[in-house]
């Protein structure tokens, strides 16, 4: 995916005009909030299970390489590859070669981050294998032509009314001539016409929640089913998965996923949940001939042992978006690359480049709810303090700021004169704001006031008002 | 590949400090995945049988199926047939190859015809066996096999799958265990399907709507095998 998250300032401003995106992300808000909370309300142990998720993925880094050696060996066994790639553009190709030992013409694909990570689907176009987005979500935003806006729901940002556009547009090469405007009939819509598709697909493509070391399964996570069917029906299933995804037995699977899907959208467990082993037995009457597993690094390796470790516990839940007050102002294109949130704004920058991402770790309140509630206890605040410490410290940060940072710098390490120099400025903010009770106009200020008035200050500054009143100073 | 393969192990060890695939670290992973001991398992998920199978029902019908108490095997037939007419549903039904709904007394439903083998797109109902129910989310596991081929679990529009009582578990660590039983250790059927309710999506608007690729309806017989 080309990345724009340079330009976060102006992608901001065009999705704050966006009335369409406005709504949309409140129903976040309204729906995935408040079900996560009730969801973990429904579970006593929920907490719990949060820490043992934790541990077992903290575990598995520690023991990485071994257990996808282990995973790799029981793929093998059961009749499967695995194809180890380092770059996005290892796995691109990789995936065309397998694509083309069949001769394939459409690959079905179920719902994949890395594949966006990867940017496969320009590249399966290009060389000749159309790629079919299955998921309903990528399905909309594939005929749209557009980045996902959310891990999960890739497609939160577009109005029924769009959708009904979309279809009427892309499905009169089927004889749809009526503009449909139900959602009931706009899902069984796509349903008719995709039906086809997985009947006809040659290779289906889907990512991984997670991969078994113990079985050498790869394991999926769906509402709709169109991931299974994606790996059913065609003669190859090729599975798209990053280092990390591996755990070391079915229990430690289930731990994770008891965590996943009520972190994600508050469902007690996903409607289908899939375990996939190797290709087709011998004896079974369908499933896949083939079963490769592409494995990819794209530098994952070398987080480890770093600040940015835990960052690999992250099982692609969307919880930390959902609940961040800048991701529901702006949404998930704002951000400019694949991962928006809290997660894109700590993770991006590892794949783009401070320079690139430099604006992503400022997308923050630093508010603490994505810490709050990430099932895997990411400490997602201290990495994007990680990252602007890193713009800082490598002059990725504009001058002025630079500047500015530096003079806020050395009076906070001398808090006498910080106390002296707050109390002038508190006080003469306070005396000039004393009539109206605010400013709607205040030099260094205008990004504030542009848009709302600043409250005038007390005219003292807290240690003076908590002093008066009787508190301990230190 | 092998050369992305060594590079990549190699990074691992190289950022942990210590020799790749060392011998120590080998040891402590394998012997972690030969116990493949159990975590936290909730509460509700660890109750006597008989509750279980209402817990199960509870949160299958929570996930929008349907759950149906029969008597016995020789009532499914009729069960099903009386299912196909209260939704105005084809009387043709697409059956796994299974043994025990070989079994079943058919013959008692002369108009309900009953197809055996993998799922075609045009079929609208099929019935299969479950491998197991299990109780703390409602959930149905159905592995692939000879006599269980997956595509049934998916395509035609209304699944309706027998459960007996007695293969209602509470957790899905007690589930494993069985597959374990059944198949081995580290031995897996290609496909294990676990399935909480019907297809749905919020992909527009985030409303939920049913039957979004897999099946609209799902309908599970529990049959009353003496187990509880």
């Amino acid at each position: 995916m080309q990345t724009t998250a340079l330009n976060f300032k102006a992608n901001v401003t065009k999705a704050l005009g966006n009335a369409n995106l406005r709504q949309s992300l409140k129903r976040v808000e309204t729906n995935w909030v408040s079900r996560r909370a009730e969801a973990a309300a429904r579970l006593p142990e929920f907490e719990a299970l949060r820490d043992q998720a934790r541990d077992i993925k903290n575990h598995v880094l520690a023991h990485l390489d071994v257990y996808l050696e282990r995973f790799e060996q029981n793929v093998i066994a059961n009749g499967g590859q695995v194809h180890w790639c380092k770059t996005p553009r290892e796995a691109r190709e990789t995936i065309l070669a397998l694509c083309r030992t069949v001769d394939a013409k459409t690959a079905t694909k179920g719902k994949s981050m890395i594949a966006e990570e990867i940017a496969l689907n320009p590249f399966l176009s290009e060389n000749g294998v159309e790629p079919v987005e299955t998921d309903l979500g990528e399905y909309i935003i594939q005929l749209a032509d557009e980045p996902p806006s959310h891990i999960v729901g890739p497609a939160i940002h577009k109005t029924k009314e769009e959708v009904s556009d979309l279809f009427l547009e892309h499905h009169r090469k089927y004889g749809q001539e009526r503009r449909i405007t139900d959602d009931q009939e706009l899902v069984a819509e796509a349903r008719k016409y995709l039906r086809q598709r997985y009947f006809d697909a040659d290779v289906g493509i889907t990512g991984a929640n997670l991969l078994v070391a113990e079985t050498g399964s790869s394991v999926i996570v769906t509402n709709e089913g169109n991931g299974d069917l994606t790996q059913t029906l065609p003669k190859m299933h090729i599975v798209l998965a990053s280092l990390e995804k591996v755990v070391p037995t079915l229990e430690d699977a289930m731990t994770i996923l008891r965590v996943l899907a009520r972190s994600a959208t508050g469902q007690e467990f996903s409607v289908y949940t899939t375990f996939s082993t190797g290709p087709r037995r011998a004896a079974d009457l369908d499933g896949p001939g083939e079963y490769h597993v592409v494995l990819l690094d794209n530098g994952r390796s070398s987080m480890l042992g770093t600040e940015l470790q835990d960052l690999l516990r992250c099982i692609r839940c969307g919880a930390c978006m959902n609940h961040c007050p800048v991701y529901q102002s702006v949404g998930g294109h704002a951000y400019g690359w694949v991962y928006p949130g809290p997660i894109g704004a700590a993770l991006d920058p590892h794949f783009l480049g401070i320079e690139e991402a430099q604006h992503l770790p400022n997308a923050s309140t630093f508010c603490g709810r994505c810490e709050e509630v990430c099932p895997m206890r990411i400490p997602l605040p201290k990495i994007m303090r990680h990252w602007r410490e890193q713009a800082f410290s490598s002059d990725v940060t504009p001058p002025l700021q630079r500047i500015g940072l530096g003079l806020w710098a050395w009076f906070a390490k001398r808090p006498a004169l910080y106390r002296l120099g707050a109390r002038l400025g508190i006080g003469v903010l306070g005396r000039l704001g004393r009539g109206r009770g605010s400013f709607s106009s205040l030099p260094l200020a205008g990004g504030w006031t542009k848009g709302r008035d600043l409250p005038a200050p007390a005219g003292r500054i807290f240690q003076d008002l908590w002093k008066a009143r009787g508190g301990d100073a230190s | 590949m092998s050369t992305a393969r060594d590079h990549i192990l190699g990074q691992i060890g190289r950022s942990l400090g210590r020799p790749a695939l060392a011998d120590d670290v080998r040891t402590a992973a394998e012997q972690r995945v030969a116990a493949h001991r159990r975590n936290l398992v909730p509460q509700r998920a660890q109750k006597p049988h008989a509750e279980q199978i209402n817990l199960f029902a509870h949160w299958a019908e929570a996930h929008m199926a349907t759950a149906q108490r029969v008597p016995a095997n020789a009532a499914i037939p009729a069960a099903v047939a009386d299912y196909l007419a209260q939704h105005n549903l084809p009387t043709e039904i697409r059956a796994a190859p299974h043994p025990d709904l070989d079994a079943l007394p058919w013959h008692e439903r002369p108009l309900l015809t009953v197809k055996r083998g993998v799922a075609e797109i045009t079929d609208q109902v099929s019935l299969t066996p479950a491998f197991a129910g299990v109780a703390e989310t409602g959930t149905l596991v159905l592995h692939s096999g000879a006599e269980t081929p997956t595509t049934l679990n998916l395509v035609p529009d209304n699944h309706i799958v027998v459960l007996r009582a007695s293969q209602i578990v509470g957790s899905y660590e007690d589930m494993w265990d069985r597959l374990r039983e059944k198949f081995g250790e580290r031995v897996m059927p290609r496909t294990v399907n676990f399935i909480t309710g019907p297809s749905r999506t919020g992909d527009i608007e985030q409303k939920m709507i049913l039957g979004a690729h897999g099946p609209r309806r799902l309908h599970i017989l529990i049959v009353d095998d003496g187990a509880a």
